[in-house]
């Protein structure tokens, strides 16, 4: 999949009715689950303004922030590697896989591994690697991308879910798997074997607290949690961006992240890690690490992007939109997919391989207005659309239209005798349709058009010409 | 009254233009009803398609103009919330404590859609004619969260005799009709599935008419049906409001209706 393709894999995913059933029950059931959640809350505005403002402060100390958390992890016993993009990171977490002479590595669902393309970095060094988020499980054994930030596997069913453990978990059956039940049976069982046979476990990070030196994971499953204390390494890979001042503003985007990610007040599981087992600890790993990725980040710094650094992944955007709520996030062809994916994917990969994901969006703004961070992600969108249109990457036949258009709509009198004339022609080539007419088509042109829709006829003429002509009259009068 | 008339400036808006001069008709009606002098000043286009492409110079120029045109009107109303939101916008095109921002910044305090002028300035319609019919409302997206554009239309239209506004489902109601401007053509096939999302929660409603605030949504909709087969029509609030539902079955304003 490649964001080059989104047309066609949008159209694509419209017609699988698989993941047709699960969008229709997201968008049915999350806005009013989202809703409910945040009146519960005594005042939401004012609890977004607050995050808001101190996302943006924390951007704007990021060095400063990321300095002290650091010390604090040394302090606890950890280290703390910087990446400045994909390659560096992968290749310092393979090192330190190495390190620790692992051979088998578990991880707990992360898209900044994902980003960086941790997984396949880590097989070429002969690791084996296993995910340990449910749906992150089914899709890594199905070679497969996460089609939605918190829940990988939305495009699939159970029958899905079902050929693939059947396919891939060779033991023997009585008869064919048809039970949830029994497919979660059978992927605890062969996770358990993978928890207690690793020898490194990587999670990412919700948040990082700066003040405490904690690394916070949320997850509705646990298995982060075994993720991080049974094997004797603990890997932390994030963004730069995760971190946050102090454990009151943690709780700023706490209450406001399950709530809008899934409508509870909170998730299963939240825990806050500071580094290796210490002396007398029950449990634990010997050997804490964090790496810290950037892979473009700081380069939104100072820019009309920044913004898009206040994201704490809460997904409802995705779960709100148009047309991510259509086509699901495969249709993307990249790691973030929805309109947070639209907005920040050109920042990582280039605006050329990704000038379609800015443009599928039909700016309805509900994107925004369900951000709990309130980035504005439709003025992001039209900058990423600008500088397609300054870069001459075409989305669509629109480049030499708009700028023809572009010179008609500055010459009004022109543009006034050119919507006469189409308004002439198109009720001169409508047909009636019941009381009114219709266009059907106007052979090649217009095809995003007619393709889907007719066009109701217009009148004949255009209303300045209707109102000019009446005021001539009563002056003549 | 004795204060003086004051001026309203129509901004027809492209698509009304050439497409369905009847809602321009109507809104001058409906302003006029108001006690507003209405003038129709010689205009092009908003920018708003050139604002979407992320053409901001070409934005900026066509920006300049409307200041232009409509310079020294008291208010200037237009039948589309998104159009408004695009004047409304002008301010961020240019640079901050520039003349044209200041110019813009003066323009888009005057700039109003027309349900919202109404309700601020005539709430109570003069002459609401009888309209025998079941209608629901489309809340098209920049009226709904740039303006802030929900109430107003349906306190005007509960003002008609004769009229039942039926609500849609709320998962549809919120939710965008797929139109987007260059997106209904650029990727036709998302931009019908979510039309048909919409329409089928219209349909739901069993109302006679879909009514809404922006003629773009209304043709992507209305085009939509047409190409279904389906007999539901698509109408703008202001030829609702007007008493000027082309076809519509309308009564005049004494109550004298088909009802
Ligand atoms: S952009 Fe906002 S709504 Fe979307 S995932 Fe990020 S925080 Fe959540």
């Amino acid at each position: 999949m490649d964001s080059r393709d989104f047309p066609a894999q949008a159209a694509a995913a419209l017609e699988q009715p698989t993941l047709q059933r699960s969008l229709a029950a997201m968008r049915t059931a999350m806005p009013g689950l989202r809703a409910t959640a945040l009146a519960g809350l005594p005042d939401y505005p004012a609890l977004r303004a607050r995050a808001r403002d101190m996302r943006d402060a924390s951007i704007g100390s990021l060095g400063e922030l990321l300095r002290a958390y650091e010390a604090r992890v040394i302090a606890a016993g950890g280290t703390v590697h910087w990446a400045r993009n994909a390659e560096e990171a992968c290749r310092i977490v393979g090192e330190l896989c190495d390190a620790a002479g692992a051979r088998r590595v578990i991880k707990s669902k992360s898209m900044v591994t994902e980003e960086i393309g941790l997984n396949d970095s880590l097989q070429r060094r002969g690791l084996q690697v296993t995910e340990t988020d449910l749906g992150e499980y089914i899709i890594q054994l199905r070679g497969e991308r996460p089609s939605h930030i918190l829940a990988p596997a939305l495009h699939l069913g159970l029958a899905d879910v079902a050929a693939t453990f059947e396919q891939h978990h060779r033991r023997p059956r009585a008869e064919p798997l048809r039970e949830a039940e029994d497919m979660l049976a059978e992927a605890r069982a062969e996770l358990r074997a993978a928890f207690l046979g690793a020898d490194v476990g990587i999670t990412g990070a919700n948040f990082l607290v700066a003040e405490t030196g904690a690394a916070v994971i949320v997850t509705n499953e646990g298995n982060a949690d075994l993720s991080m204390t049974l094997p004797a390494t603990h890997i932390v890979v994030t963004g730069i961006e995760k971190v946050v001042p102090t454990l009151e503003d943690l709780g700023v985007l706490l209450r406001l992240l399950a709530r809008s990610a899934i409508g509870e007040p909170l998730s299963a599981y939240t825990t806050l890690v500071h580094g290796p087992r210490r002396p007398g600890d029950a449990a634990g790993p010997r050997a804490f690490h964090v790496v810290l990725v950037d892979n473009g980040r700081s380069s939104l710094l100072g820019t009309t992007q920044q913004p898009l650094l206040r994201c704490i992944r809460c997904s409802a955007c995705l779960n709100h939109c148009p047309v991510y709520t259509s086509v699901g996030g495969h249709a993307y062809g990249s790691v973030y997919s929805g309109p947070i994916g639209a907005a920040l994917t050109p920042a990582l990969t280039g605006i050329a391989a990704a000038a379609h994901l800015p443009n599928a969006s039909t700016l309805c703004g509900r994107c925004e207005d369900v951000c709990p961070v309130a980035i504005p992600i439709p003025d992001i969108l039209r900058h990423w659309r600008s500088q397609a249109l300054a870069a001459r990457i075409g989305t669509g036949p629109e480049r030499p239209g708009l700028r023809a258009w572009r010179y008609l709509a500055a010459h009004p009198w022109l543009y006034g005798r050119v919507l006469a004339l189409a308004a002439r022609v198109l009720r001169l080539l409508s047909v009636p349709a019941g009381a009114r007419r219709r266009l059907r088509g106007l052979g090649s042109l217009g095809r995003g058009w007619f393709a889907w829709r007719d066009l109701p006829a217009p009148d004949g003429e255009t209303f300045q010409e209707r109102w000019r002509r009446r005021r001539l009259r009563q002056r003549g009068a | 009254m004795t204060a003086p008339t004051r001026s309203v400036a129509l901004l027809v808006t492209c698509l009304v233009d050439a497409l369905r001069p009847s809602v321009a008709e109507a809104t001058v009606a409906l302003l006029g009803q108001a006690g507003f002098a209405v003038a129709v000043p010689r205009q092009g286009c908003c920018g708003q398609p050139l604002l979407n492409a992320g053409d901001a110079d070409g934005a900026a120029d066509l920006a300049r103009r409307m200041i232009a045109v409509f310079a020294g009107y008291d208010f200037v109303v237009a039948p589309s919330g998104s159009c408004i939101a695009t004047l409304r916008e002008y301010p961020r095109l240019f640079a901050p404590g520039s003349a044209d921002a200041a110019a813009a910044q003066d323009l888009a305090a005057r700039a109003f859609e027309i349900c919202d002028f109404l309700d601020r300035h005539a709430a109570v319609l003069e002459n609401a004619p009888r309209w025998d019919a079941s209608v629901a409302y489309h809340d098209a997206c920049s009226g709904l969260r740039q303006l802030g554009i929900r109430n107003q239309p349906r306190a005007l239209l509960s003002q008609l005799p004769g009229l039942e506004l039926r609500e849609l489902a709320t998962a549809e109601a919120a939710e965008c009709c797929g139109f987007g401007g260059l997106f209904c053509v650029k990727y036709p096939a998302v931009s019908a599935q979510i039309a048909d999302r919409k329409l089928d929660a219209v349909l739901a409603t069993g109302a006679d008419f879909l009514v809404g605030g922006d003629l773009g949504c209304l043709l992507h909709l209305e085009g939509r049906l047409q190409r279904r087969g389906l007999p539901l029509r698509a109408v703008h609030v202001a030829e609702a409001l007007a008493g000027q539902v082309p076809g519509g079955g309308q009564g005049p304003a004494d109550g004298s209706g088909r009802g």
